[in-house]
């Protein structure tokens, strides 16, 4: 099952990733979480035919991919990984809205084939934006930022506890897949072997369970988390989502490729 | 399905969001008040158990298609409503931010589609009732079966309704129900048994987890639950359709439904109020008046006819057309240029923490 494999090792890159130490690693969680929000809101509001004016909002993701130094190939990857889900979808839309909008040279382009490149634009820029949002700030710390913005604690405990043990629990079930395609010749294995397979590992994991909260309670564990990283809002914060916020909003009015366009149209010949 | 980001309007995405925090907020309520402390951390191993066990892909008997547990249910059966759909939220939170199962603004229908159906309806509503206090083999199958298949018909059609009123998709919502339901009928089918035969399985290993966790968070608030769960879904349904019906440019999939349901062949409205503000902010946008997709497009969706409007002067539509695509190319480029210069710069500049 390289499938697993391959997986877990792409999602220990990406918390490594959260690791480093840029200067937008060290930006407060909560001012990134809420700049990547309202990027994604701000994606969604276009209407269903634009193109062109969604492609200047690449700036968002390329430019806090390029400060936090996470690899381009990697997130291209990971986004690419996720389009074939976005056109199964957006490929219904020549079939229904065949109306022409405008001919290039001879082909006739139809309006669904517009709206069909549109939702994978959307797709390709609001997946990168939530990628690069971890990948710049780690799990912990979105949940942390999250619950000081407002989301309750146990669904904040929830998460970090998932996130934890998430690592442990994927390595033991790649271990068990493992052991079972091992033993069943190159076949896809069958459904009541796989019910039992997940019953051992969710009774294993129960145990763990226990056992973790036995620790914890040996620890003094009284319902908190304690992170290493304390942030605080302070002017740079404001300055970047401030920043952000004004320049989407320009953005949303102002249809920057067609000015752009425009401009270039009137300097050549 | 997961619901995607690119398929969403921000007023369905945000009404969902709203629905699903509210559904947060009171699992949050419930689970602190009930003070089983040892939920927590079972809690949180059992959502990383759900993730892990997502990945084993086995045969599905006769089709030669492969399928994996979806899991809503099955976590409903060992913790019980509240602390399922907290952990199914905590499940989807992680898949959108780490695999691109959706996204972010999609979170919110995510979480209904797949964290309330199966665990406030599928689970007390269907399972509880046909399973009972001690199930056979037999009872405890179909019981999983029936409401695993409730559970996701009921979030294919809440995918289709969501896709359908933000108008993003050209999909009609009738071919997109006769497309999505028959396929989760298969789904749901499968998840059933493989439900069945895990919960069986543990059963057998260890009888007294099952319902463990769950039991006291069911037995005393069994008839409130209900109430507040249809007041929920009421408060759903309303939210939902009012603001879609706002704010959506497009509504003819919300229409259908609503003509469906109400009988009545048109709906008026969306001239005054809400919709036209909308329509006349956008119009303000719309800064350069012959970028031409805009106007045919309002155009298109006012009478729902366009031909005679949208094929005038092709010309100028194709002149604004290429200067905007040109355009949007260059500031592609731009973008990717900033990026790379500002890579550069990271790179060169001398660092003060010493972690790279």
């Amino acid at each position: 099952m390289a499938s697993i494999e391959s997986m877990a090792a792409n999602f220990r890159r990406l918390d490594q990733f959260a690791r480093a130490d840029t200067a937008m690693h060290r930006l407060d969680a909560r001012a990134k979480v809420m700049a990547t929000l309202a990027f994604i809101v701000v994606v969604a509001s276009f209407d269903r035919y634009t193109v062109a004016a969604l492609l200047p909002f690449f700036i968002f993701p390329i430019v806090l991919a390029a400060l936090g130094k996470l690899p381009t190939a990697y997130v291209a990857r990971n986004v690419a990984v996720a389009i074939p889900f976005a056109l199964a979808i957006g490929l219904f839309n020549p079939l229904f809205d065949q109306q022409v909008l405008f001919k290039l040279g001879s082909i006739p382009i139809s309006a669904g084939w517009i709206s069909c490149l549109s939702i994978v634009v959307r797709a390709v820029l609001t997946l990168s934006a939530a990628l690069i949002l971890i990948g710049v700030t780690g799990f912990p710390a979105v949940c942390e930022a999250l619950e000081r913005l407002g989301m309750p604690k146990v669904l904040a405990m929830q998460m970090q506890f998932l996130y934890r043990y998430l690592f442990v629990l994927i390595e033991d079930t790649r271990r068990s897949a493992r052991a079972l395609e091992l033993r069943s010749c190159g076949r896809s294995p069958r459904l009541p072997t796989v019910a039992s397979l997940i019953g051992f590992l969710l009774l294993r994991t129960w145990q763990r369970a226990d056992r973790i909260h036995m620790a914890m309670l040996a620890r003094a564990y009284r319902g908190d988390f304690h992170s290493r990283k304390v942030g605080n809002f302070g002017s740079g914060e404001v300055a970047f989502v401030a920043g952000w916020l004004v320049l989407f909003g320009l953005l949303r009015v102002y249809d920057a490729s067609q000015l752009l366009g425009a401009l270039v149209g009137r300097a050549l010949p | 399905m997961h619901m995607a980001d690119a398929l969403l309007s921000p007023a369905v995405g945000g009404t969902m969001w709203a629905v699903s925090a509210g559904i947060i907020v009171y699992c949050s309520k419930k689970v602190t008040d009930e003070l089983d402390e040892r939920k927590v951390p079972l809690m949180g191993v059992l959502g990383a158990f759900l993730f892990a066990a997502q990945m084993i892909n086995f045969s599905i008997p006769g089709t030669g298609s492969s399928g994996h547990l979806g899991g809503g249910l099955l976590l409903a059966i060992l913790l019980g409503p509240h602390a399922a759909f907290l952990t199914i939220a905590s499940v989807l939170v992680v898949q959108a931010l780490f695999f691109a199962d959706g996204g972010l603004l999609a979170l919110g229908c995510n979480l209904f589609n797949l964290g309330y159906f199966p665990a406030f309806i599928a689970y007390p509503l269907i399972y509880r009732k046909i399973a009972g206090a001690r199930p056979g083999q037999l009872r405890l199958s179909v019981a999983a079966i029936v409401a695993a298949t409730v559970g996701l018909q009921l979030g294919a059609f809440g995918v289709v309704v969501e896709t359908a009123s933000s108008g993003i998709s050209s999909l009609p919502f009738a071919t997109f129900v006769l497309f999505m339901q028959p396929i989760h009928l298969a789904i749901g089918i499968v998840e059933g048994v493989v439900t069945a035969a895990i919960v069986s399985f543990v059963h057998r290993a260890r009888p007294e987890l099952i319902g463990a966790a769950a039991r006291p968070t069911v037995t005393p608030g069994q008839q409130s639950l209900r109430k507040l769960l249809l007041a929920f879904l009421a408060g759903a349904v309303l939210t939902g359709g009012l603001f879609s019906w706002f704010a959506s440019k497009d509504p003819d999939g919300l229409e259908w439904a609503i003509a469906q349901v109400s009988g009545e062949a048109e709906l008026k409205g969306p001239e005054q109020g809400m919709h036209a503000t909308l329509a006349a902010l956008q119009e303000r946008m719309a800064i350069l008046p012959d970028y031409a997709f805009r106007k045919t497009d309002a155009g298109g969706q006012g009478n729902g006819g366009s031909d005679g409007n949208g094929d005038a002067n092709p010309e100028s539509r194709l002149g604004s057309s290429v200067s905007g695509i040109v355009g949007g190319l260059l500031a592609l480029l731009l973008a990717f240029l900033i990026g790379f210069l500002l890579k550069r710069r990271v790179h060169r500049m001398p660092r003060a923490g010493g972690l790279s």
